[in-house]
């Protein structure tokens, strides 16, 4: 089998159908999903989305139970993990604890049997373009968190890996360091040219690194697209509620009206909505508005009253929660300050309104554990 | 709310007593009664192996070391002492290259039978080696073993197997899998992952399972007694047949021998704390709040 | 296999059938966690087979074949009808049981009192895993000459007006009990204390702020959920008393009240070479020793058996 597997001879990472199954449990289903080189991909999902499954499967960790995985047209999908030649980043950082961060990094380049000058000058680059030059001989106990992923992305950089997988590589980090770590992923990438997979459930972090989107539930695909496209269009209202459109009310859609707008009726509340293609015009739906999308006042296009229940301090802004006079719970953000029972008008553009087919109220399928890969 | 607070400090100031309590002194009056049972055992052999002659008095009314030499000589200590490591260091390298694979099988895998696996070899630490030694022992002296240098070493293993996978199992537990599959994305074979990420990291845990089972194998009396022959007993076994024998040879030269093996003992002992702890021993658990 | 284009979906969901039927039974087997790795316990499950498994069935076995003529059962005939080979049964009951139940019953006030971070806790497991290092022989052999009737305990009891005479302890049931005592104390303290440290003191903190006292705390809260692990170590000491050997011998009176069931099994196998009786004594040591961990067992498993550590602990 001639690998290792040139990072500069491929255009692109093609995923067919890639399903994975535990037991009966089918924690990834069809996955189908096509890589340009040099493109950085985020899978987004809820834990227990199939996200980290998928990963898995395309590191070599775990075998598939369907589909194939293929660099342009050499099928992979059958190869070790070692013989893929991918890069990876592992949550916990996984580094070898009894390697100094030098040997950590220098570890796949020895493996590929590397000429030690060049072993020498490519781990003093790496070492470089991570900034930890200075650290080079202590232990990865000695470093901090934020220093060990600095480490555990180098080691998978280093060997000019065709693709590298994150598996989640921020969420041990703080708040600030995960900032400051989201800007040198981004860097990385840039500057090295990379094809990046990047899992995580952080929607923020996903729209702010990625070029594209897979968004996963119940181990399926919802939506793939650029962060904009997901984040103004979500396809459904799992979709929707997952990028942070909160406010989701059951109500029900009745044609159109003169300026072609979707009415909507629900609990004494009439809407309209901008309608596409897609719009179901008749029969129940799920609306879906995001917090920042409701304005308390007059706004020129849909209007409602409702009456404050609860209000947030959130610094920049205020978190209030309210009650439409249909009953149905709402949130909103506002600079205002409001007090609790004040009777509030709420304005939303029709534009905002993102109108799904009603989902049936499903009780959430029993989880899929992620399973560890060895 | 005030309630609470007093309450607390009520609770607060009960541990503090629990520090002087009367409880504790009579724990600490028996827990002392016991040590010094025990150093009144100890002493009374080493004194009665240097004692010229000792009766009805507290101490020996002479001392010299004759009976060392005595001992030396009459139980050919030199050739026991030559069989006890041969076989400990046996059992040792042979139990860890048996036991330790299966421990890593054990840490890492689910698989049908997994259990019945466990309990296989839990059962030969369990049951005493005095019910299943001599089942064991027949059955070696059936295939000509009983008696020889390998019976022995092979008797000794029952035990030691099983305790090393016993120890290895946790130790391999706690190092990450991911840091294998992040060796395995470097491009290692697995053949490569035991080599150079594994085996330094079970380093410590291998150690302290060979001291534990080279403390119990020096200290095995029941296995050896039933399988060895004349020229294949250990320390502990020509101890036993000493004092079993007594009467042929003066008591101190027997106390002597025993010194001797208290020493051989004591030594693996210092050795072994240095790497593991005390409730390690017994409980095979890596106890960090000790000390 | 060629790469799909944009396949219509049903196209590519009926391949995806056609390669789910392909997987292979290696696949399959790795699945189910059996792969190439499940090679490396085969040597360790191979020697047990050989030199604890079959050797056991093979001691059934043979236990079942006496010597003598005297049919199947001819062998657990002549232990139950033979009062010096019956009482064996009741004799090593009458040693194991108080010294294991001493045993168990002491370590709990020390364990109690070494909990947490106690200064020379080190120093004080060390010195106990001594007798356990040095083994049962030793002990034997020491105690000969300290409990006799000059050693210095007897001396002791006299300098101190407590006894006129030398109190007897060599060569009867109280020298085998004290040496099980000795040897096996150390083992019961250091298993009570690692089950005893697995709980949390919060627990007690949490019951005496709700007005519980000291032993209420103790009664209520900790020896309940001490007590599962307390089963476990009463059934290894219980076991390890049970099979007492050296020191029966060295500082019993292995002819009477401490002809116990391994002493027995020993003099038939080595001194009249009977391997199936011998065998026979060792199977009804292991079966009364499989009841007696049974019955414990069956009383644990009422109790409750769950998390002790409590939240983050």
């Amino acid at each position: 089998m001639t690998n290792p597997l040139n990072s500069d001879d491929f255009s692109e990472l093609r995923l067919e159908g890639v399903s994975r199954a535990f037991g009966k449990s089918a924690a990834l289903a069809d996955l189908t999903l096509t890589v340009k080189r040099g493109e950085f991909v985020a899978l987004l999902g809820p834990s227990g989305s199939g996200k980290s499954t998928a990963l898995n499967c395309i590191a070599g960790l775990l075998p598939l139970t369907a589909g194939t995985i293929s660099l342009d047209d050499r099928r992979v999908d059958h190869l070790a993990p070692e013989q893929r030649g991918f890069g990876m980043v592992f949550q916990n950082y996984a580094l070898f604890p009894h390697l100094t961060v030098r040997g950590n990094i220098a570890f796949g380049l020895k493996m590929r049997k590397v000429p030690r000058a060049e072993i020498t000058r490519r781990v003093d680059a790496a070492l470089a373009l991570v900034q930890l030059s200075a650290h080079a001989d202590k232990q990865p106990g000695q470093l901090s968190g934020g220093q060990q992923q600095r480490v555990a992305i180098a080691r998978a950089v280093v060997v000019e890996p065709p693709v590298v997988l994150m598996d989640e590589p921020l969420s041990n980090l703080d708040a600030k360091l995960r900032h400051e770590m989201r800007a040198e992923v981004r860097r990385l990438h840039q500057e090295l040219g990379l094809t990046t997979i990047y899992v995580t459930h952080d929607q923020e972090e996903a729209l702010s690194l990625a070029d594209r989107l897979v968004v996963l539930s119940d181990g399926r695909v919802q939506q793939i697209g650029t962060p904009e496209e997901v984040y103004l269009r979500p396809i459904n209202s799992f979709v929707a509620d997952f990028m942070g459109y909160r406010n989701l009310l059951s109500m029900t859609a009745h044609g159109v009206d003169g300026a072609d707008h979707l009415l909507l009726r629900g609990d004494g509340i009439e809407l309209t909505a901008v309608r596409n293609d897609e719009s179901v015009l008749d029969g129940p739906v799920t609306v879906a508005m995001r917090p920042d999308d409701l304005v308390v006042g007059q706004s020129g296009g849909n209007q409602f009253s409702a009456v404050v229940t609860s209000i947030e301090y959130q610094g920049r802004d205020f978190e209030v929660q309210a009650v439409a006079t249909s009953g149905a719970a709402l949130f909103l953000r506002t600079p205002e300050r409001l007090i609790v029972d004040q009777s509030i008008s709420i304005g939303i553009s029709p534009e905002r309104l993102m109108v799904y087919p009603a989902t049936k109220k499903s009780t959430p399928a029993a989880p899929v554990p992620e399973h560890e890969a060895v | 709310m005030t309630q609470l607070v007093v309450r607390e400090r009520r609770a607060e100031r009960q541990k503090g007593e629990r520090r002087k309590s009367p409880f504790r002194w009579l724990v600490w009056v028996a827990a002392i009664f016991f040590f010094l049972n025990l150093f009144g055992v100890i002493a009374s052999v080493l004194a009665n192996s240097f004692a010229t002659e000792w009766f009805d008095t507290w101490l020996p009314s002479g001392w010299t070391t004759k009976y060392y030499q005595t001992a030396w000589q009459d139980f050919q200590l030199a050739d026991t002492l030559i069989v006890t490591m041969q076989v400990a260091v046996t059992v040792v390298v042979v139990s860890l290259i048996i036991g330790a694979p299966a421990a890593y099988v054990l840490a890492r895998r689910e698989f049908p039978g997994k259990k019945a696996l466990m309990l296989s070899f839990l059962l030969p630490i369990m049951v005493p080696p005095i019910t299943y030694g001599i089942p064991l022992a027949t059955l070696l002296y059936k295939l000509h073993l009983g008696g020889t240098l390998n019976g022995v070493i092979l008797a000794n293993l029952v035990p030691a197997v099983p305790f090393v996978v016993l120890v290895m199992t946790p130790f391999i537990e706690q190092i990450d899998p991911k840091i294998e599959a992040a060796a395995r994305m470097c491009g290692a074979k697995t053949w490569q992952i035991f080599t150079r990420i594994l085996g330094p990291l079970v380093i410590p845990g291998l150690l302290a399972a060979a001291l534990l089972v080279l403390v119990q194998t020096v200290a095995l009396f029941e296995l050896t007694f039933l399988t060895a022959g004349p020229g294949t007993q250990t320390l502990v076994v020509s101890l036993y047949y000493a004092v079993f024998a007594s009467g042929i040879r003066p008591s101190q030269a027997i106390s002597a021998m025993a010194v001797i093996y208290m020493l051989t003992t004591l030594v693996i002992l210092v050795i072994a704390l240095r790497y593991v702890s005390p409730t390690q021993m017994v409980t095979q658990i890596k106890d960090n709040s000790d000390d | 296999m060629p790469s799909l284009p944009t396949a219509s979906r049903a196209a590519a969901e009926s391949d995806h059938a056609r390669a789910l039927s392909r997987v292979s039974l290696r696949h399959r087997l790795a699945e189910r966690g059996l792969d190439r790795i499940i090679w490396l316990a085969v040597p360790g499950f191979l020697f047990v087979v050989a030199l604890f498994i079959y050797p056991a069935i093979f001691g059934v076995v043979l236990s079942f074949q006496p010597n003598d003529d005297s049919g199947f059962f001819g062998n657990y005939i002549e232990f139950f009808t033979d009062a010096y080979l019956f009482d064996t049964i009741g004799n090593t009951f009458r040693i194991a049981l108080p010294a294991a139940l001493i045993n168990v019953l002491a370590s709990i006030p020390l364990a109690l009192v070494m909990r947490g971070k106690v200064r020379g806790k080190r120093a004080i497991n060390t010195i106990l895993i001594i007798p356990i290092s040095l083994g049962t022989v030793l002990v034997a052999e020491g105690l000969l000459t300290y409990l006799g009737p000059q050693g210095w305990f007897n001396r002791i009891l006299m300098g101190i007006g407590l006894i006129q005479e030398p109190v007897r302890l060599t060569h009867n049931i109280w020298g085998v009990i004290i040496s099980l005592i000795i040897t096996g104390f150390p083992f019961a303290f250091l298993l009570t204390l690692s089950y005893i440290s697995g709980i949390n003191p919060k627990m007690e903190e949490a019951a005496s702020t709700l007005g519980a006292g000291r032993w209420q705390q103790f009664y209520r809260v900790t020896l309940p959920l001490l007590a599962p692990g307390l089963a476990i170590t009463f059934c290894l000491t219980f076991v390890l008393a049970f099979s007492v050997f050296p020191s029966a011998v060295m500082l019993g009176n292995p002819a009477g009240d401490s002809h116990v069931l391994s002493v027995a099994a020993a003099q038939t196998a080595f001194q009249k070479y009977d391997f199936p009786l011998a065998s026979t004594i060792s199977v009804i040591t292991a079966v009364v020793e499989l009841l007696v961990v049974a019955l414990v067992l069956l009383w644990r498993s009422r109790l409750y058996r769950g998390s002790s550590a409590g939240g983050k602990g």
